[in-house]
């Protein structure tokens, strides 16, 4: 073995043991979350052992207390329907803007198009008061379609933002073809070019689902009754409640976390690609 | 192909549902914190009192709070800036070195940021815990057994370092994978020609890799300010504010001041805090510009 080769595999182990010790801290506290979700309430304060002492009963009836008395099956439920129904309405509305601002001609074009992605470069803190005011004026303060449309129009800048950049490489021929064919604008856009657009929409569909799944201070702001929360708004209700109920706190932290863990183990790529498109915009 | 004036009209229904709901729950409010940031206003009475300018006058003249949350805000973006944008970059360096398993790494690094703040918050605050949290535990067992019942997010001394490392813990990966990105863009043959003439790894990395990455790097500490700055879910679950605001943050105050009814004032404080922000993000536009340019 040379001198090379030695200094490589030193280099290497030295590689590895940094990151893996980095990846350890990452995991650990969520195995910890997932771990204390299945002891008794005795175990969380006595043992500090990562594997639990308890068996599949405990487990059944930890995670049935949490969904059915603590709630967190509805505050799931609810979040279901944030996300489903919120990242649809962001999908239809912000293709068809997008797909507009990138074929098509009308008045004021490229001004309501800086307009509208304005607010990807401009940071507004504190913007919830007035829309507090604003859904209170509007008596959707406290409803489910009072927060949805919040979190509506708060993803459609970056979705055509994205979609506008995607549709402009698109060729335009057979939409082209398909105009000469007599076919209506809006038929091009539904039966062509969103088609087309999968890939981005896909790219779109898992960060909208993950941003409106985890977001929090909007649901504070709105939401006053239990029974429509977000499982993010639920679980600080539960926790301003039931203060020291670990193993339960735990259980509602490990159900608002897993929909979130599966699909970015399944959709990783589409979320890097998100992120990098996300930090090189302007 | 110019569009007929008809054209043009059922055109505009493409965009008609976006620019609607955008300047209904986007554009109004933004207005309306401006105009709301001149009156003393409850959110109830009918009347407001228009004040002008007293309310920003007084925020930033009278409350001392205020400035103490941009100062632990401030605090907390520095320890981000330093200590976990240098970790983003030093695990890019070595996951960039084509070593094995670096899928592997790459994802279990990026799974913190996809975590909500709120979990990530409770989690910790779990571990954090004086009596049965596991930090303790471990601290004690190495023989450091001052730290019995130690609580870490109620003691005035602790509390913000504490959140501090939540925070960078939470989000290190993010500046990982845009590093990481940016890395593999740059091309392999450049470090071959640098090779062939002889230079070492660290030149290669003083003369490729470190002036190439400059402008990402830039990017990346921009979102962290403004992502640090702008922390709000992780101190509403750990602290809110606590021990005695020693942990609050200029968007804690802004709800807070809300809650208490105070509209006019915490819009007024809603734009301080804005225009703040809005020169980090005016430098993030000039360098991505700046940066595209180079790019062509």
């Amino acid at each position: 073995m040379n001198i090379f080769k030695a200094k490589k595999i030193l280099l290497d182990i030295v590689t590895h043991g940094i990151l893996i010790s980095v990846a350890l801290t990452c995991v650990f506290p969520v195995f910890w979350m997932i771990s204390s979700s299945l002891k008794t309430q005795e175990e969380v304060f006595s043992s500090m052992s990562l594997i639990p002492q308890t068996g599949i009963a405990t487990w059944i009836s930890n995670y049935r207390t949490a969904f059915v008395e603590a709630n967190f099956g509805v505050y799931f439920m609810n979040s279901v329907f944030y996300t489903v129904v919120g990242v649809f309405f962001i999908i239809f509305i912000a293709s068809l803007a997008s797909y507009g601002f990138s074929r098509l001609q009308f008045w004021g074009k490229s001004f309501f198009f800086y307009l509208l992605i304005s607010t990807l470069l401009i940071p507004i803190p504190g913007v919830f008061v007035p829309l507090y005011l604003l859904l209170k004026k509007l008596s959707l303060l406290d409803t489910r379609t009072g927060l949805l449309l919040c979190y509506i129009s708060n993803g459609l800048a970056f979705g055509i933002f994205l979609l506008k950049g995607f549709f402009d490489e698109l060729p335009k021929e057979i939409e082209e073809a398909a105009l000469i064919d007599g076919c209506s604008r809006f038929g091009i856009y539904w039966r062509i070019a969103l088609p087309l657009a999968k890939p981005a929409l896909a790219t779109l569909v898992i960060m909208n689902s993950l941003t409106i799944w985890n977001e929090f201070l909007l649901a504070l702001v709105v939401l006053q009754d239990k029974a429509k929360m977000p499982i993010q708004r639920g679980l600080m209700v539960f926790q301003g409640t039931f203060i020291t109920d670990y193993p339960l706190l735990m259980a509602g932290l490990t159900i608002a976390t897993i929909p979130i863990v599966i699909v970015y183990l399944l959709m990783q790529k589409h979320i890097v690609k998100g992120i990098a498109a996300g930090a090189l915009k302007g | 192909m110019k569009a007929s004036p008809k054209e043009k009209s059922l055109n505009f229904l493409f965009i008609a549902p976006a620019l609607t709901l955008f300047l209904v729950f986007s554009f109004y409010p933004i207005l309306r914190t401006f105009q709301l940031s001149v009156f003393q206003w409850n959110g109830i009475d009918r009347d407001m009192l228009f004040v002008g300018l007293a309310q920003y006058k007084h925020i930033l003249f009278h409350n001392p709070m205020f400035w103490k949350s941009m100062l632990n805000a401030g605090y907390v973006t520095l320890l981000s800036l330093t200590l976990q944008n240098g970790l983003a970059l030093l695990l890019a360096l070595l996951v960039n070195r084509q070593i094995k398993g670096d899928n592997i790494y790459r994802m279990i690094f990026f799974l913190p940021p996809v975590l909500s703040g709120i979990v990530v918050g409770l989690i910790w605050k779990f571990v954090y815990d004086g009596n049965f949290g596991i930090l303790n535990h471990w601290l004690i067992s190495l023989g450091f057994v001052q730290f019995q019942d130690f609580a870490w997010l109620s003691e005035i001394k602790t509390a913000l370092t504490s959140v501090a490392v939540v925070h960078m813990w939470k989000g290190f990966g993010y500046g990982f994978i845009i590093l990481l990105a940016g890395l593999q863009t740059i091309s392999v043959e450049l470090y071959e020609a640098a090779e062939v003439d002889g230079a070492d790894a660290w030149q290669q990395f003083k003369n490729i890799t470190f002036p190439l990455l400059i402008p990402i790097f830039t990017i990346v500490s921009i979102l962290t300010i403004l992502g640090s700055m702008q922390i709000f879910d992780l101190i509403y679950s750990m602290t809110r504010g606590g021990p005695a605001g020693h942990t609050h943050v200029p968007i804690t105050k802004i709800y807070e001041y809300m809650s208490n009814g105070e509209f006019g004032y915490s819009t007024a404080m809603a734009v301080i805090f804005g225009m703040v922000l809005l020169v980090v993000s005016f430098a993030q536009i000039f360098i991505s510009k700046k940066l595209n340019y180079n790019n062509k």
